[in-house]
């Protein structure tokens, strides 16, 4: 009796029951494409986060209000700020002077806005910029020209748009010169910036850029003041030399104490981080992601799992006669348990190979959607397969062993 | 040759024991060809499970060709039975959607053996049975005495030195059924194999050498038949008539 024969007859047992076969092994195939399909999006959420942070500049420290780690300074929504401490121009002067030789530092404030461009209102993220903004941040201008000192010296009404935003508001037609009013103010276009690319969860795309200080007359208004001072959501800096960054971000991080007049035993209200810091917190995050998400899945496969003992127990007790007979004809015990075993094993690695098709598909479709590039890595697929097959044998073996354990004389007058 | 010695198999039903075969005794010859009768709940189905090595008794002595099975493990006893019994069981217990072929190489393939000369051992019973145009017929395709003979094939496919059938024509018309004690006694005869089988029907019973009646666990006849009943003889018409005439046969003893 060899394992090739056992295969057989388990093939055979499971072909003459097609519908439940099938219905057992769809638990595993479900569970283990959900396993795969999760665990793509996952993965796909992860590098495409990496890289817009990657895509941010080189060199980068960023400086924002708030004692966590936040996003609030790559394209989301201004956080509220009402609680932290605010971030004041005057510290972004002082940070220039401080270490305005090492890095080159840009201030910036976000604020929510209404839009109107050809009779069509929508709302978007309207952000206050200086001249070295693009620079900075690694933009390059597609056409027109970049928010200039002089447009923030004299208060332009003028706004460069991001790439997805000139095609929001414009739909194809050239942008440059003509006006959208934002909060109800004229503002004339002047430039688009060049697509970054999509990258999953942000886009860095979808930008209004007007002058800084036109927006603090005109469009800001108190959310930009505290205490009667100017605010800032943020900095972007941008070290001349890699070495430097930890230097940069000490020196940045003393001049916001003093400035605040904090002491070294105060927590420090801002966030001050480099890229690299930023990466290593969010691959922290969207690994805990990822594995949730696999957690999820996991429990759809043990659901499968449970499907499949449930059946195999069923089909033991369907079966007690030819398990007598088998055993009145010679059949060791070991020979009946590898026999529930295999039928099992075949129902969870066929169902953990469609399921790996199933969950392939998905992924594939989630990508055609655009929303998140999903990435299918051979060792989440070998992880769900693994899991499938492991389903199988955890869960044959009671089922295996109660058909083993059948005493032939009762098994063959069972009715 | 089979020894039974003092053999007594108990069951605990509940709070109740049952005493499904209460000291018995009995030698069975090589070659002989033995009935067992008794009304229901007698104990014959115990008796031939002990003999099949398919149940071990509570007490006594089994041998089978001089080796006690005492304190055999399973699996030791399912190479015994793999290897010295053959089954033939009333509901004839074939694998459903299996041929006829397959089911004959069932017990050949739990004894290990191999590709060629597995199937021709198997075709081989098949056409001592008579079947030899039917390898390929699955079970539901052949009538009820074809499929108790794949049985019977199946059980003859080890060459057995002991063929052992429960009621083989309990579920069988007089007529298949006489066919299928014919075969039995082909067999017997032919090839002298031991057989012994349970029924409960007096007429198929005498066409053995030799008849023993359990009742409540015990054996209360034993009788050598010292002329069989040919297969094919006519059932008489008057079965009451005939169990009298039975009853003599046992006083013989």
């Amino acid at each position: 009796m060899n394992l090739l024969e056992n295969i057989r007859i388990a093939l055979r047992a499971l072909a003459a029951n097609k519908l439940r076969s099938g219905l057992t092994m769809l638990g595993i195939i479900i569970g283990v494409a959900a396993v795969v399909a999760l665990m793509a999006v996952g993965a796909g959420a992860t590098s495409g986060i990496t890289s817009s942070i990657e895509g941010l500049g080189t060199n980068m420290i960023t400086v924002t209000s708030g004692r966590a780690f936040s996003f609030s300074g790559m394209g989301g929504r201004t956080s509220d700020s009402q609680q932290l401490d605010p971030l004041y121009y005057a510290d972004y002067q002082a940070i220039v002077s401080d270490v305005g030789a090492a890095a080159e530092v840009t201030p910036y404030f976000q604020d929510a806005g209404n839009v109107i461009s050809g009779g069509l209102t929508s709302s978007f993220s309207v952000t206050g910029v200086t001249s070295n903004f693009a620079q900075v941040r690694s933009f390059d201008i597609a056409q027109g020209r970049f928010i200039t000192d002089n447009d923030n010296a004299s208060e332009a009404r003028v706004a460069v748009l991001g790439y997805q935003t000139a095609i929001d508001l414009f739909s194809g037609l050239n942008p440059i010169g003509r006006q959208i009013q934002i909060n109800g103010i004229t503002f004339k276009v002047v430039g688009v910036l060049a697509s970054k690319g999509s990258s999953g969860f942000f886009s860095e795309d979808d930008l209004l850029l007007i002058p800084l200080q036109t927006g603090y007359s005109r469009l800001f208004s108190g959310r930009a003041i505290s205490d009667g001072k100017r605010t800032l959501s943020g900095l972007a800096l941008s070290a001349q030399d890699p070495e430097q960054i930890d230097a940069v971000i000490s020196q940045v991080e003393y001049t916001l104490r003093r400035q605040h007049q904090l002491t070294l035993n105060d927590e420090l209200g801002f966030n001050v981080s480099s890229q690299s810091q930023m990466l290593s917190a969010l691959s922290g995050v969207t690994g805990t992601l990822t594995a949730m998400l696999g957690a999820i899945a996991a429990i759809s496969l043990l659901v499968g799992g449970i499907g499949i003992m449930n059946i195999t127990l069923v089909s033991v007790r369907e079966r007690t006669r030819e398990i007598g007979l088998r055993k009145a004809v010679g059949a060791r015990r070991n020979v009946i348990l590898v026999q529930f075993l295999v039928e099992t094993l075949t129902l969870s690695i066929f169902g953990g190979l469609f399921g790996i098709l199933l969950g392939w598909a998905i992924a594939a479709l989630v990508s055609a959607s655009g929303v998140i590039t999903a990435v299918l890595t051979p060792n989440n697929v070998l992880l769900a397969f693994g899991s499938a097959a492991l389903v199988g044998l955890f869960f044959g073996i009671y089922p295996a062993y109660q058909a083993a354990g059948l005493r032939p004389i009762e098994a063959l007058r069972y009715e | 040759m089979i020894e039974v010695e003092h053999v007594f198999k108990v069951y605990r039903m509940g709070a109740t024991k049952v005493r499904a075969l209460d000291d018995v005794s009995l030698t069975i010859r090589d070659g002989e060809m033995t009935a067992i009768v008794g009304p229901s709940g007698s104990g014959k189905s115990t008796l031939m499970a002990i003999l099949g090595c398919l149940d071990v008794p509570t007490k006594g002595i089994y041998r089978m060709d001089g080796e006690s099975i005492e304190g055999l493990n399973d699996n030791q006893l399912a190479h015994i039975r793999s290897r010295k019994i053959g089954f033939v069981f009333q509901q004839f217990n074939l694998l459903p959607r299996t041929t006829a072929l397959e089911n004959v190489l069932l017990p050949l393939l739990y004894d290990g053996v191999k590709g060629k000369a597995r199937k021709e051992r198997a075709v081989a019973a098949l056409e001592t049975v008579g079947l030899g145009d039917r390898i390929t017929h699955k079970p539901n395709q052949l009538s009820g005495g074809e499929q108790q003979r794949v049985a019977i094939a199946r059980a003859l496919v080890n060459n057995p030195s002991l063929l052992l059938a429960d009621e083989p024509t309990g579920n069988l018309d007089s007529h298949t059924g006489g066919e299928i004690v014919g075969l039995f006694q082909r067999l017997n005869r032919e090839q002298g194999l031991t057989i012994l089988y349970v029924t409960h029907d007096p007429f198929i019973a005498r066409h053995t050498n030799r008849v023993i009646q359990l009742e409540d666990g015990k054996i209360v006849a034993d009788v050598q038949i010292k002329e069989p009943l040919e297969a094919g003889t006519p059932r008489p018409d008057d079965i009451l008539e005939y169990m009298t005439h039975s009853t003599e046969l046992e006083g013989e003893k």
